[in-house]
């Protein structure tokens, strides 16, 4: 009933082109910004440090490979190794300039990963699908071992891992142990708005449209003079941009260091789960598919001592698992094309309302 | 130019310059010869039908003056200019444009988008102003909304632009595709089959499209048919291939009592 465009007449295609056409959305928006920004206001240090810091940079990570995999159809087994790029590049950078602000390094490492991701992009010219994941399962697997096995990259630290060293920005440290979880909420949180802002404005556009015309029918789009090669290693650097982004911020705005099996092939499917479960294709699908995967198994560990049932923790992480199992499984038999897309079927269905079309 | 009503019985020869001309091409895929020494010659503002039985390489005529296919002989001038190796974006960056046999619409896409895509080569704005979606990006996609829109009038599917097209039925789904290949205003419009599957009405439709479309912009038209009233109605020239070959070139008329076409539909008694 709330939900209605009537009487929301659009006089120019500028307003009909909008990203958020109805009033609603915008309200909506603009709520759930007030929310992240004023969080760490009400909530305590656990929920900001353990859950919304982590959920957004996943969330990052997951938009990042959504644009690849979701918009422009390139299967990719790679995004951890991407990541790691990031997270490694940001470190020698900050290292060897250690009075450049941290931020603006966090955002350069993310060239270095979209240099990276576009030359192992390069196959995707010849080969798509599954045997395109396989291809990009070689970045994973090298990168992984350049990780290990240069010492340069680690600053031949003896312990083989990356600590975050100490980073100020006027004044405040931002990076390091003695950051308050606090700032680098608000520094992530900064980071993850204007780059999702961003993803959105350019899957909207021409960018968009080119890209999801490679993923729908690459011959058309040949025809309608897209160029195939250059459409794909752009989106595999745009995305691989974004990835490497989201593992600079992992390391330096949340872990504080990492060893190389932090980008292993596990992350990598951590990120495609999301996509896959959150909704390909749906920037709103990256962050739903990161809150179940990440934020719904903590949150139900929490769950017994709420209904005031005294559990041993090892059940009680068994039957997380179990339940997180099972709600995977029945969010994708009621809609395998993700929970974007329930999201968007129960605005559909409140836009008509009470009609049933 | 030509008068109202003018497909009764035919229409009136149109002479304008040659826009494309193919000259003895021959395509072949290891032993299998597709195409061998074809010549015929579009010329602008006109209809231009090719037709022939299943096999004939119809459509693998349309794939070389796309530039899918590289013919292993011969020429092919499009506006002038012989180009040996065209790539199909070459082929779009000319003004060809195409549809085809089997819907190639984006299939997650809405309608609105998938013409929208069909102007990605007259759109510019760079990747920074693309990014804020703010300055010429939004000018530019306001001012290609417009030309759009002009065409979802021109084809009568206003109420379906925010619908993905894999949801529409397939005659609305070919109007789609119409849609897709005029909003790249093309010089030249190859039309594989765009009437294949559909019931009388949807035929007549279409029909009516290609002809306005041909009269108000001015759109030269290549097309594939099976249906022979409808070739016969829409085409100022016929070409017929046979096994590769081409075996006739005319007017409706002349091919309509050409006995090798007649012979290569029904067959010839041994």
């Amino acid at each position: 009933m709330l939900y209605r465009e009537a009487g929301q007449f659009k006089t120019s295609y500028a307003s009909d082109q909008a990203i958020f056409p109805i009033l609603q959305d915008r309200i909506g928006i603009v709520v759930i910004l007030a929310v992240a920004f004023t969080l760490p206001l009400y909530a305590d240090d656990f929920i900001v440090n353990a859950v919304m810091i982590p959920f957004l940079i996943f969330s990052l990570a997951a938009i990042g490979l959504n644009l690849l995999t979701g918009y422009t159809g390139q299967l990719s087994l790679g995004t951890g190794a991407f990541m790691g790029v990031g997270a490694y590049a940001c470190y020698k950078l900050t290292t060897i300039w250690p009075d450049v602000n941290i931020i603006v390094w966090v955002v350069c490492s993310g060239f270095f990963s979209a240099a990276v991701g576009a030359v192992f992009g390069l196959p995707s010219l010849r080969i798509k699908g599954f045997y395109l994941a396989i291809a990009t399962l070689a970045a994973q697997f090298f990168l992984e071992w350049c990780f290990i096995r240069i010492p340069w990259l680690y600053n031949e630290n003896i312990s083989g891992a990356i600590e975050v060293p100490q980073r100020e920005l006027f004044n405040i440290i931002v990076t390091g142990p003695r950051a308050t979880a606090e700032t680098r909420y608000y520094v992530v949180l900064c980071l993850v708005v204007a780059m999702t802002w961003i993803a959105s404005n350019l899957m909207h556009g021409r960018i968009g449209r080119t890209w999801m015309a490679v993923r729908d029918m690459d011959i058309a789009a040949e025809l309608m003079g897209i160029r195939l090669l250059p459409t794909k290693l752009m989106a595999f650097a745009v995305s691989s941009f974004y990835c490497g982004v989201a593992g600079a911020l992992m390391v330096f705005l949340w872990y504080g260091g990492a060893e190389p099996a932090v980008f292993n092939i596990n992350q990598s499917f951590t990120i495609l789960f999301m996509i896959i479960i959150g909704g390909l294709g749906s920037l709103l699908g990256s962050f739903l598919g990161a809150a179940l995967i990440y934020v719904l198994p903590i949150a139900l560990r929490f769950g017994p001592e709420l209904l005031g049932l005294h559990m041993h923790a090892a059940t009680v992480e068994h039957v997380t698992f179990m339940v997180v199992g099972i709600l995977i499984i029945f969010f994708l038999i009621a809609e395998p094309a993700g929970l974007a897309r329930l999201w968007q079927i129960g605005k559909q269905k409140l836009r008509v309302w009470p009609f049933p079309y | 130019m030509r008068a109202p009503g003018g497909s009764q019985g035919g229409r009136e020869a149109v002479a304008g310059d040659i826009l494309l001309s193919v000259e003895d091409v021959s395509l072949s895929f290891g032993g299998v010869k597709a195409v061998s020494g074809v010549s015929f010659d579009i010329r602008k503002g006109e209809i231009r039908a090719i037709i022939g039985p299943n096999g004939a390489g119809k459509t693998s005529m349309l794939n070389v003056i796309n530039g899918f296919y590289h013919p292993q002989q011969g020429r092919i001038t499009f506006k002038g200019e012989a180009r040996p190796r065209m790539r199909p974006h070459d082929a779009a960056h000319g003004g060809i444009a195409r549809t085809f046999q089997n819907v190639a619409l984006f299939r997650g896409m809405s309608a609105l988008d998938n013409i929208m895509a069909g102007r990605t080569l007259k759109m510019n704005a760079n990747f920074f102003w693309q990014m804020l979606r703010y300055g010429p990006a939004m000018r530019e996609e306001v001012e290609h909304r417009h030309k759009v829109e002009e065409i979802i009038d021109f084809l009568k599917i206003q109420e379906i632009r925010r619908t993905p097209v894999g949801r529409l039925p397939y005659g609305l789904q070919k109007r789609v595709e119409l849609g897709r290949a005029l909003a790249m205003e093309p010089e030249l419009l190859l039309l594989d089959e765009p009437m294949a599957g559909m019931n009388l009405e949807e035929k007549e439709d279409m029909s009516r499209y290609i002809l306005d479309m041909n009269d108000y912009f001015g759109t030269t038209v290549a097309l594939i048919e099976h249906d022979m009233g409808v070739v016969m109605d829409l085409s100022d020239r016929v070409v017929v291939l046979d096994h590769g070959i081409k075996i006739a070139d005319g007017t409706p008329d002349e091919i309509k009592g050409n006995q090798a076409v007649i012979d290569a539909y029904l067959g010839v008694a041994h």
